[in-house]
């Protein structure tokens, strides 16, 4: 009624670009003023951007930037600050006894997400991510109740310290079955296969190559794997008496084991990772399930 | 570079200033009572105090990001039933459909924090610089010394009470004493500054200086609201049927113009044709009143209009005048479109709760109750003990030295008691399996106060059982709060060798 509102488009004489389609012609209007002030704004910021970060491509590299900034730079300093933030409970998980951990609520949880941590970068390239391991590689299964050189988590410990066969540490675990190949006639090997498959209390596939072979089980192997093919952890002998085979328990693959032997080995850990991250992760595998509790 | 003639026009409308007048009366003082309201429960909730037991915040209302929590009194919600939050936002958005269908933008004028904030910055403005005709005096006078202690002055106010608002704010979110003490201490988390900061500039900025600009070309609800008002909503209107034409009374001329003598008129000494004039004006004496309380800059006599908030102010100007004049209330008052159409036809006004009570408001009131007593439904049966179970597929079996076959489950259980609880891990299912919970000797654990636990679950099948051979045999894993009796269970599947 009485407002008026000023509306420049009443004005007819507003100047167009020139360009007309269909008879429609484009107003060439002026760029707000926010928005060209913001493009300026863009445009210095821009510069001054160019001048603090890394920006302009040199003949080698990139200009560094005033401010000395790097991504890799933030990375570095995010992860010390990580590790400061974890040095105290880093300091108890490794000034308790292992076998406490599992008392401290905190310090356990912590422990097992550590090791789970840990295990995915270093250990799940042969165990797995789900610790399954690999039968037909020889990557024993951390998950279940079987293990080569005990499941205390001590001893857990002491393996992914020192490693199994490996030059690299002096004090890895150490064992070496007799290439039987060499030894015993193919015939024997046969017979023993035979009897070591009926160990863990399956029918025999040929009963009379089983009991032939037993003379030469005891004679050969009761040693370390025990007279009831029980093993001994101490020696790194598998139990051969149990539903778990290393490398399989069919006799084909039980003949070339016998044959040929089995040398499976794992590198030492203690130079490459922290004293917390082996307690962590030693912690983690002896609670995947089967780790053993000592009375 | 260009002409005076091929100048285009701009197309920047600078902002007038408005300085709208004190005003009484029955709208301002409801406008009173509900900025008290509103600003009392934003800046006292905060400082509350809600005993939860020795665990948990005691602060009533409190959003905890940092462990993910939301305590609100007796109610605590944990991130997995955020669809409280998300129902309460559906209320609160029918809600505003409901109150604009039948009140118009009642939120705008009454309750909007830029309407409440901006009135206490106005209020502010005249305390220190006087009313209307004086700010416009001091708006157009140069820069004296007085003009600087007053503007100073009121920008010190406004801060104040805009680093009050943006300090406030941050205390929803952590323990309000302890964050008070640090904020002054300056050992509050940065987070916290920032947000003083960035809430401050907002509420100074916003309340201060734009005001109106915010709901005219900022707030994006008044587009939205044209679509949810119509010929019924009640809403702020000019009756220029009574008003019009407007124009400037004579004193007795009202009077004058119910006589119909001459002989009197001419004892009233007023000339014939000023008489004539007199008995053709409408009841609105073109005061502008109602113009200049107007927070929004608008006259109210042009009808509805985008930038009406319909904060009734001008009514509460106009009835003070009509009374002054003897003249009846109501020339700007609450009405609608139809009631505007009855009036122009002499027909009686349709009675208000007809207009309230009509099938779109019914329609919106029963929605916003459907999902108010869903929420409260939900709220009552929601259990305080969950579990979640994620069968470990990594691998799906693993067979154990004696050929006993056993699964992993990761079960996630859920505590929301303030205490810790000894929660019982058992299982049902038509196969004879065996259960052990990772670190328990008799399948009890114990779940921390207020958390969730991750809880590594074995099931076991013998050797050779039916359960250890067959693909999948069907399980049910129950968790049980051995103080409170409570149960909760789920449902998984227990995997066998498949032979």
């Amino acid at each position: 009624m009485s407002k008026t509102h000023k509306d420049p488009h009443d004005k007819q004489d507003v100047q167009t670009t020139g360009h007309s389609w269909d008879g429609i012609e484009e107003y060439d209007n002026p760029m707000p003023r926010w928005w060209l002030y913001t493009f300026y704004a863009t445009i210095v910021w821009g510069i001054g951007y160019t001048i603090a970060f890394p920006a302009w491509p040199m003949i080698s590299g990139a200009t560094s930037g005033l401010l000395g900034f790097s991504t890799r730079g933030d990375l570095v300093a995010d992860l010390e600050r990580a590790q400061a933030a974890n040095a105290e409970i880093n300091e108890r998980l490794v000034s308790v006894a292992l076998t406490e951990i599992p008392d401290d609520p905190d310090l356990n949880q912590y422990a097992v997400n550590k090791g789970a941590a840990v295990y995915r970068t270093f250990c799940s390239q042969c165990h797995g991510s789900g610790a399954a391991g690999v039968q037909a590689a020889g990557y024993p299964n951390l998950l279940d109740d079987d293990w080569l050189w005990g499941g205390t988590v001590e001893e857990i410990h002491y393996t992914i310290s020192h490693g199994i066969r490996n030059e690299d540490d002096i004090d890895a675990r150490y064992s070496e079955m007799p290439v039987y190949g060499e030894i015993l006639s193919d015939e024997e090997i046969e017979q023993v296969a035979h009897y070591a498959y009926t160990l863990n209390g399956r029918d025999p596939l040929d009963a009379d190559m089983a009991a032939a072979g037993e003379e030469t089980f005891l004679y050969e192997c009761a040693a370390c794997h025990m007279e009831d093919g029980s093993g001994n952890s101490d020696l790194g002998a598998p139990a051969l008496n149990d539903a778990i085979w290393l490398y399989g328990g069919d006799y084909e693959t039980i003949v070339e084991t016998v044959t040929y032997s089995r040398y499976g080995v794992m590198p030492p850990w203690q130079n490459r990772l922290t004293e917390a991250d082996i307690a962590a992760v030693a912690t983690y595998v002896h609670q995947l399930g089967g780790g053993v509790t000592e009375e | 570079m260009s002409t005076s003639e091929d100048t285009p026009p701009s197309l920047y409308a600078a902002r007038e200033p408005i300085f709208p007048k004190r005003v009484s009366g029955r709208f301002r003082n409801l406008k009173w009572a509900i900025m008290v309201v509103t600003l009392g429960i934003y800046y006292v909730t905060p400082w509350l105090r809600w005993d939860r037991g020795p665990q948990l915040p005691d602060q009533a209302v409190l959003v905890d990001l940092a462990n993910r929590r939301f305590f609100f009194f007796w109610i605590e919600i944990w991130p997995h039933e955020f669809y409280f939050v998300a129902g309460l936002l559906i209320m609160a958005g029918i809600g505003l459909f409901l109150f604009t269908s039948a009140l118009g933008r009642v939120w705008c004028g009454y309750t909007c924090p830029q309407t409440v904030w901006t009135d206490l910055f106005i209020l502010v403005e005249r305390w220190i610089e006087g009313d209307r005709n004086a700010r416009i005096r001091l708006l157009r006078q140069k820069w004296d010394a007085r003009k600087v202690r007053l503007r100073v002055t009121k920008w010190i106010t406004w801060m104040l009470i805009a680093v009050a608002t943006g300090g406030a704010w941050v205390f929803y979110f952590s323990d309000a004493p302890t964050l008070f003490v640090d904020l002054f201490t300056l050992n509050a988390h940065a987070a916290a500054y920032t947000t003083v900061a960035l809430l401050t500039a907002t509420t100074f900025v916003f309340g201060g200086l734009m005001r109106e600009q915010v709901c005219i070309y900022a707030c994006p609800w008044p587009r939205i609201q044209a679509a949810m008002m119509d010929e019924d909503t009640i809403t702020v209107a000019y009756r220029d049927w009574r008003g019009e034409p407007r124009g400037k009374h004579r004193k007795g001329a009202a009077r004058a113009a119910a006589t119909t003598h001459a002989a009197d008129k001419t004892a009233f000494a007023m000339p014939e044709d000023e008489v004539q004039t007199q008995q053709q004006l409408g009841d609105c004496i073109d005061c502008n009143a109602c113009v200049n309380v107007c927070p929004m800059g608008i006259d109210i006599r042009d009808g509805q209009q985008l930038e009406c908030i319909t904060c009734a102010l001008c009514i509460d100007a106009c009835d003070e005048v009509m009374d002054k004049i003897g003249k009846p209330r109501g020339l700007i008052g609450y009405m609608a479109l139809t009631d505007e159409e009855h009036e122009r036809s002499g027909q009686p006004r349709i009675p208000v709760w007809k207009h309230i009570f009509r099938a779109r408001t019914i329609m919106y009131t029963a929605l916003w109750a459907a999902v108010g007593v869903g929420l409260v439904v939900a709220l009552f049966i929601r259990p305080d003990l969950s579990i979640t179970v994620a069968p470990v597929r990594n691998p799906v079996y693993v067979t154990m030295s004696d050929g006993t076959i056993r699964n992993t489950y990761d079960v996630r259980l859920r505590n929301k008691y303030g205490e810790d609880r000894p929660y019982a891990i058992s299982i049902t299912s038509p196969a004879a399996l065996v259960v052990e919970a990772e670190g328990s000797e008799d399948g009890t654990v114990i779940v921390p106060a207020d958390s969730t636990k991750l809880q590594r679950v074995y099931v076991m099948a013998p050797p050779d059982s039916p359960a250890a051979s067959r693909a999948v045999t069907d399980l049910t894993i129950w968790v049980q709060d051995t103080v409170s009796n409570e149960r909760a269970s789920k449902d998984t599947v227990f995997n066998g060798r498949a032979e």
